[in-house]
């Protein structure tokens, strides 16, 4: 039906010579085509994804002037940039702190997604497009302005936060002053922010359960604690673990909620790998060393990787 | 659910258990609802504790004493004061430029590439598409001070076109990806019986794959988009000249300056950087959604 449809703008421009003889034509053709298309898109993944992904390996064994490579005491020649990393007191802080506000904030974000999105799912349909038009907008505003929003809110003199703390008579806290205090205000935003984006990933997910096997439970006498647990869960598996390890990558790379609500302070201590390497490579000039330090990231980010990779071609083939 | 609610609300005395069923799925409504609109409080109270800053004048921001969550005497002088500003409206006019060459770019060389990915078997193709979407993964923090140094080197620093330059590497790998995934699921009858017809590749694309596939071109048109307009990472690493910075970088590095921080037009600033992307995605949420879960769901 759509073929035919389709045919009738194509028939003019078809050339005069036979069938036979244009299919040939086209056949051998077709991996020249093919690789003239793809063209710009291997020039941008080469020229601009792999390239510089060891451009920056390499400039990470530089010395500070670029003249040539750091010398280094008790690793291998050129890895003097990590060597200087691994004997810092603030490197290890900015490790730490990045994988306690990724881990936390991505579970954090997995929770409360999970318990909109079920919320959500509870509702009779004809309401779920307007509430979750309306719980999605954290994620659709650019996160940098919404932080400025959320420093405004935490800020020490006329937060707002705290004036309303103080009408429930709780103490005023020191949200981005005091260490521990400022890197949960972090992770708040993160989650604030995040936390939609989950929300909308399960809600896809619990709809495509087929709702017979809730009968069926039903039928065994399944009490909803065991639905969610042998039925919900295990049918979601998958998708959990895409946007959890998806959003593991992200959050670990996170810059600009950092760089927007404290700026890595108070003392350094609420950097993040992203945010330090900006500091050490750009804003202080060693750019090595801030190579050096978004290196880091990199391990971390190519597991998370590998397993989303597996989780989305197993989904594919379940779907086929 | 609601089926099965409406039969248990014909029958509610025909056994016993249905109605401490159906008193159990009341409940769960109430609470859902009930969580659904503290959630909804919480999720939306920056950007409208936002408005309500960017509505009062600097005098009512600085009185510490009364409640910070009303407005006194509404204003709209700080949003006047801003689009009137001619460095403001450069902010605008730079991540305008930038986001529409790299929209345009993006789709073009996406659309291709995800054409001859998904219909043209070719040497490498599958290990091509894989690469896709691992360089989908690679975030914009691990390559932002090589690319520095390479911005740098084409003399590209400090202006717009060093943006559109490295914007791809946001946007091009996902939007390739959810294409290679709508352009699959296009009956392979459809391209025999054009092949049949004597249609060339490019006719093939253009007059059956993009009409068919426009919902996808639509929803990775609005990532696109979203994704350039929010870029935050180069912008801040590449710009430091007010004339070329584009809104994000703008309204965070020009208006937050020094010790005084004008929160009246910070906050402006911000929300009027935010509408476009706000705008779009209540005009198409639809698309917008489809494209979120694309990700993880096709391909």
């Amino acid at each position: 039906m759509a073929a035919d449809a389709s045919t009738a703008p194509i028939m003019p421009s078809a050339p005069n010579s036979g069938r036979a003889s244009s299919l040939q034509r086209l056949a051998r053709r077709r991996s020249t085509i093919a690789v003239l298309m793809t063209t710009p898109l291997l020039v941008v993944l080469i020229g601009l994804v792999a390239y510089p992904a060891g451009y920056g390996i390499y400039l990470s064994t530089l010395n500070r002037r670029m003249t040539g490579f750091m010398e280094a005491e008790w690793l291998p020649h050129g890895l003097g940039n990590f060597e200087i990393l691994f004997e810092s007191e603030t490197f290890w802080a900015v490790a730490w702190q990045s994988c306690i506000f990724a881990i936390t904030a991505v579970i954090l974000k997995a929770l409360v997604g999970f318990w909109l999105a079920h919320m959500l799912h509870h509702i009779p349909s004809k309401g779920q497009r307007k509430w979750r038009g309306m719980l999605l907008v954290p994620w659709v505003i650019p996160p940098a302005l919404s932080t400025l929003g959320w420093w405004w809110m935490f800020d020490p003199a006329y937060s707002s936060i705290n004036w309303l703390f103080q009408v429930f008579g709780i103490p005023a806290v020191p949200w981005l002053g005091e260490k521990w205090w400022a890197r949960l205000s972090i992770i708040i935003v993160n989650v604030w922010y995040g936390a939609p984006f989950f929300m909308i990933m399960y809600l896809a997910a619990l709809k495509s359960v087929p709702e017979q096997l809730y009968e069926a439970a039903a039928i065994d006498g399944a009490t909803s604690w065991q639905r969610l647990r042998y039925v919900t869960l295990p049918m979601m598996a998958n998708i959990i673990s895409i946007t959890v390890l998806f959003s593991l990558i992200v959050t670990f790379a996170n810059y600009d909620i950092v760089r927007v609500l404290t700026n890595g302070g108070p003392r350094d201590l609420t950097h993040v790998f992203a945010s330090y390497a900006f500091q050490v490579g750009i804003l202080s000039g060693n750019i090595p060393r801030g190579a050096a330090v978004s290196l880091f990231m990199f391990p971390i980010l190519a597991i998370c990787a590998f397993f989303v990779l597996r989780g989305v071609t197993r989904r594919n083939k379940e779907q086929m | 659910m609601s089926a099965t609610a409406a039969a248990n609300r014909d029958m509610p005395s025909l056994y016993g258990k249905a109605g401490s069923l159906r008193s159990e799925r009341r409940w769960a409504l109430i609470w859902a609802y009930i969580s659904l609109i503290f959630s909804a409080i919480i999720l939306l109270t920056p950007p409208v504790y936002m408005l309500i800053t960017s509505l009062k004048t600097s005098a009512e921001i600085a009185d510490q004493k009364g409640n910070p969550w009303i407005v006194r005497n509404p204003t709209l002088d700080n949003y006047w004061e801003l689009i009137t500003n001619s460095l403001f409206q450069g902010f605008f006019i730079n991540s305008v430029i930038v986001t529409v060459v790299v929209v345009a770019l993006t789709m073009v060389i996406s659309i291709l590439a995800a054409f001859a990915l998904a219909r043209m078997r070719f040497w490498g193709s599958q290990v091509l598409a894989t690469g896709v979407f691992l360089t989908y993964l690679v975030p914009d923090t691990l390559l932002f001070i090589p690319l520095y140094q390479i911005v740098g080197g084409l003399g590209l620093l400090n202006s717009i076109w060093g943006l559109v330059l490295v914007y791809p590497t946001l946007t091009v790998p996902f939007c390739t990806w959810i294409m290679i995934g709508y352009f699959a699921s296009i009956p392979k009858e459809l391209d025999e019986a054009a092949l049949i017809d004597g249609a060339t590749w490019p006719q093939m694309l253009l007059k059956i794959f993009v009409p068919v596939a426009l919902p996808g071109i639509i929803a990775a048109t609005i990532f696109a988009f979203t994704v350039s307009w929010a870029a935050f990472v180069y912008p801040t690493a590449f710009i430091t000249t007010p004339d070329q910075m584009p809104l994000t970088i703008g309204v965070v590095s020009q208006l937050v300056r020094g010790d005084v921080f004008v929160w009246g037009q910070i906050t402006a600033g911000a929300l009027l950087a935010a509408l476009p992307p706000v705008i779009v995605y209540a005009f198409l949420m639809d698309y917008y959604i489809a494209g979120l879960t694309a990700g993880a769901t096709k391909g």
